[in-house]
C-alpha cells in the first residue's frame, strides 16, 4: 500500500467524522424544534409558571442552543445518553438490551443474505441473458420496487396464513427451546433477507458483468479457457473489490428495513423503541436511537468507500 | 428475438422506439394519474360510509374490493388513496428535483467555495438514512400534508443535487460553455439555456426514480402511523389500518399493497425500458 491510498483512506475517514458531526447537529436541532416546551410537557398541565421556570433553569433549557448541543455532545462522550421523558429511566438502560436484539437480527440476516445474494448475483451474471438471469433480475427489481412492509405482509400471508409454519408475531422473551428461537426469528429474518438480498444481487451482478466485458476476460476466452475457469480465475479476483463494496452498501439498507420489520413483527429492538419514542415525542430517546442508526449507517458506507479505494489497482 | 423486433417497431410520438413492457408500464401510470385526478367523481360510495354489515368482507358484486375493518367500501378508499399517494409524492418530487437540479447546476457553473460548501453539506445530509430522517422530522414538525410534502422533498434534494451536479460538471467543460462565458452571459442564462437542455433527459429519468423512492418512503411512514393521519388515508395508511385482516388474507390489506406495487414497479420498468439514447447519458 502506497501513501496515495493511505492519504485517500485518511481523507475518507476525516469526511466520515465531519459528516457524523453534521448529522448529530441536524438530529439535535430537528428534535429541539419539537413543538411545546419540554419543561411544561414534563410537569403536566397543572404546573405553576414558577415550577416550569425552575425546571427550565435546572435543565439548562434557557441556554443558547449551541451550548446545549455542546453539553449534549460532551455527555455522549462520557456515555451519558440522558434520561427518557416518558418513563424517567436512563436512555442507556432502555437501549442496552434492545440494541443486542437488533444486532442479533441484523447479524443473522447478514449471515443468510450475503452467501445467498452472492451466489445468485454471480451465477446470474455468468448466465447473462438466460431465462434464469431474467427471472432473478425481475424478482430483484420487484422486491426493490415495493415497500418493505409489503414484503413482510406477503411473507406473513405465505408462511403464517397459508402454510401455517410460523407465528406472525415475535416475542423474544418466550423463547425456551431452539425451535422456539427459530420460529421467532424466522419471519423478521426472511423479510429482511429478501430486502437486503435484492439490492445485493443487482449490484453484484452489475459488478461481475462489468468485469466479464473487459479485454483480459475476452483474452481468456480466446485462449480457450473454460467458462468456469474464465469466471473464477480471471474475472472474480478483479471483481472482488466492487463486490465487497456492494455488500457493505447493501447492508446499509438494513437500517431502513429494520425500522419497518421490527414494527410489523413487534420485535423488541431499538427501531421499535425509536418509532414508539417518536409517537410519544420522547426527545432524548429519539436523539440516541437516531444517533446509533446514523453511526451504523455511516460506518457501513465508509467501509464500502474505503474498500472501493483499496481495490482500485490504479491507486495501489 | 422476433418478439423484441416487433415490440421495437412500435414508435411513439417522440420518435423513439418503445418496447411492449414500457408501453404497458406507461399505461398503468397514466391510469393511476387519471384516477388520482378524477377520484371524487368516480368513487361508488363516500369513503366514510359504512356500507357492509361485516368487516373485512370478501370481494363481491357491489363491493368489488370487499370492505375494510369498519365495513367501508375498499374500492372507494383505494381510489381516493391514489389521490394522496400520487399527489403528495408528485408534489415533493417536483420540489426536490427542481431545487436539487438548480442548486446542482449553479454549483457546477460557479465552482469554488460555493460548490465545495454545498457539496459537503448535502453529502452529509445524504448520509442520514431516509427513513430515519423522515421519523425525526415528522416527530419535529408533525404530519400535516404540507409538512409531509416538504419533509419528503428535503430528504431527496441531496440526491437530486448530486446527480445534476455530476452531469452539469461534464457539460461545463464543453467549448460552447467557454464561448458563452466569453460572451459574458449571466449564470441564469448559462444554467437555463446552455446546461439544462443538455442534461434534461437523464434528469427526467432521475425524476422518475426519485418519485418511486418518495412513494415508498411516504407509504412506509404512513404504515408506521407517522404519515398521513386519519380520516385521510393514503395507500400506506390503508395497509396499516387494515393490518388486522392479514390473518384472514382480507382483500383490504392486499389491495392497497398491490396498488403501491403496481405504481412503483411500472415507473421502474418504464425507466428501465426507456430508449438507450435517453438512459445512457446518466453514466
Amino acid at each position: 500500500m502506497t501513501s496515495g491510498v493511505l492519504n485517500l483512506v485518511l481523507k475518507r475517514l476525516a469526511i466520515a467524522v465531519v459528516t457524523l458531526l453534521i448529522v448529530l447537529f441536524a438530529v439535535f436541532f430537528a428534535t429541539s424544534m419539537l413543538p411545546g416546551d419540554t419543561a411544561s410537557i414534563l410537569l403536566g398541565q397543572a404546573a405553576t409558571p414558577e415550577a416550569v421556570a425552575g425546571l427550565r433553569e435546572a435543565m439548562h433549557l434557557n441556554d443558547p442552543a449551541i451550548l446545549r448541543f455542546l453539553r449534549w455532545l460532551l455527555g455522549l462522550l462520557h456515555g451519558d445518553l440522558g434520561t427518557s421523558y416518558a418513563n424517567e429511566m436512563p436512555v442507556a438502560a432502555l437501549i442496552g438490551g434492545r440494541f443486542v436484539n437488533t444486532m442479533e437480527l441484523a447479524g443473522i440476516t447478514t449471515l443468510l443474505s450475503v452467501p445467498l445474494a452472492l451466489t445468485l448475483g454471480i451465477t446470474a451474471a455468468m448466465l447473462r441473458g438466460s431465462l434464469y438471469d431474467r427471472t432473478v433480475t425481475i424478482l430483484a427489481i420487484g422486491v426493490i420496487s415495493v415497500p418493505e412492509f409489503m414484503v413482510a405482509t406477503l411473507a406473513v400471508l405465505l408462511f403464517a396464513v397459508y402454510l401455517k409454519w410460523l407465528p406472525a408475531l415475535s416475542s423474544v422473551n418466550e423463547a425456551h427451546t431452539l425451535t422456539d428461537l427459530v420460529r421467532i426469528y424466522a419471519m423478521p429474518v426472511i423479510t429482511l433477507t429478501f430486502v437486503i438480498s435484492a439490492q445485493m444481487i443487482r449490484m453484484t451482478r452489475a459488478a461481475v458483468i462489468e468485469t466479464l466485458s473487459t479485454p483480459y476476460v475476452e483474452m481468456a476466452l480466446l485462449k480457450g479457457a473454460s467458462r468456469g475457469r474464465m469466471v473464477l480465475k480471471h474475472a472474480l479476483p478483479n471483481a472482488l473489490g466492487p463486490i465487497v463494496n456492494a455488500v457493505a452498501l447493501s447492508l446499509s439498507y438494513l437500517v431502513g428495513g429494520v425500522i419497518i420489520v421490527e414494527t410489523i413483527f413487534n420485535y423488541p429492538g431499538i427501531a421499535k423503541l425509536m418509532v414508539d419514542a417518536v409517537a410519544t415525542r420522547d426527545l432524548p430517546l429519539i436523539q440516541s436511537c437516531a444517533m446509533i442508526f446514523c453511526l451504523g449507517y455511516l460506518l457501513l458506507i465508509t467501509i464500502a468507500d474505503i474498500i472501493a479505494i483499496m481495490s482500485n489497482p490504479r491507486l495501489r | 428475438m422476433t418478439m423484441a423486433r416487433v415490440a421495437a417497431s412500435q414508435r411513439s410520438l417522440l420518435g423513439h422506439s418503445y418496447n411492449l413492457v414500457g408501453v404497458v408500464a406507461s399505461l398503468v401510470i397514466l391510469a393511476w394519474t387519471l384516477i388520482a385526478i378524477f377520484a371524487p367523481t368516480i368513487i361508488p360510495h363516500s369513503i366514510g360510509d359504512i356500507v357492509d354489515d361485516d368487516y373485512f368482507g370478501p370481494m363481491r358484486q357491489g363491493l368489488w374490493l370487499g370492505s375494510d375493518y369498519l365495513g367501508r367500501d375498499m374500492l372507494s378508499r383505494v381510489l381516493m388513496g391514489a389521490r394522496y399517494t400520487v399527489g403528495i409524492s408528485l408534489a415533493s418530487v417536483c420540489i426536490a428535483c427542481f431545487s436539487g437540479v438548480v442548486l446542482g447546476m449553479i454549483a457546477a457553473v460557479t465552482g469554488g467555495w460555493l460548490d465545495t460548501c454545498l457539496s459537503r453539506f448535502l453529502d452529509a445530509m445524504n448520509s442520514i438514512p431516509s427513513k430515519l430522517f423522515g421519523l425525526v422530522v415528522v416527530a419535529a414538525v408533525g404530519s400535516s400534508i404540507p409538512a409531509l410534502i416538504l419533509t419528503l422533498a428535503v430528504i431527496y434534494i441531496p440526491g437530486a443535487y448530486r446527480f445534476a451536479r455530476a452531469l452539469a460538471v461534464n457539460i461545463n467543460t464543453m467549448d460552447f460553455m467557454t464561448v458563452a462565458r466569453v460572451r459574458g452571459e449571466s449564470t441564469a442564462y448559462l444554467i437555463g439555456s446552455e446546461i439544462l437542455p443538455n442534461i434534461m433527459r437523464p434528469v427526467l429519468a432521475d425524476f422518475g426514480l426519485r418519485f418511486v423512492f418518495i412513494v415508498l418512503l411516504l407509504s412506509g411512514l404512513s404504515f408506521l402511523g407517522l404519515g398521513l393521519q386519519p380520516p385521510l388515508a393514503d395507500w400506506g395508511a390503508l395497509v396499516r389500518e387494515n393490518i388486522g385482516g392479514l390473518p384472514f388474507a382480507a382483500p383490504a390489506v392486499i389491495v392497497p399493497s398491490l396498488a403501491i406495487a403496481s405504481l412503483t414497479i411500472s415507473v421502474n420498468l418504464l425507466i428501465d425500458n426507456l430508449p438507450q439514447k435517453i438512459r445512457d447519458r446518466d453514466a
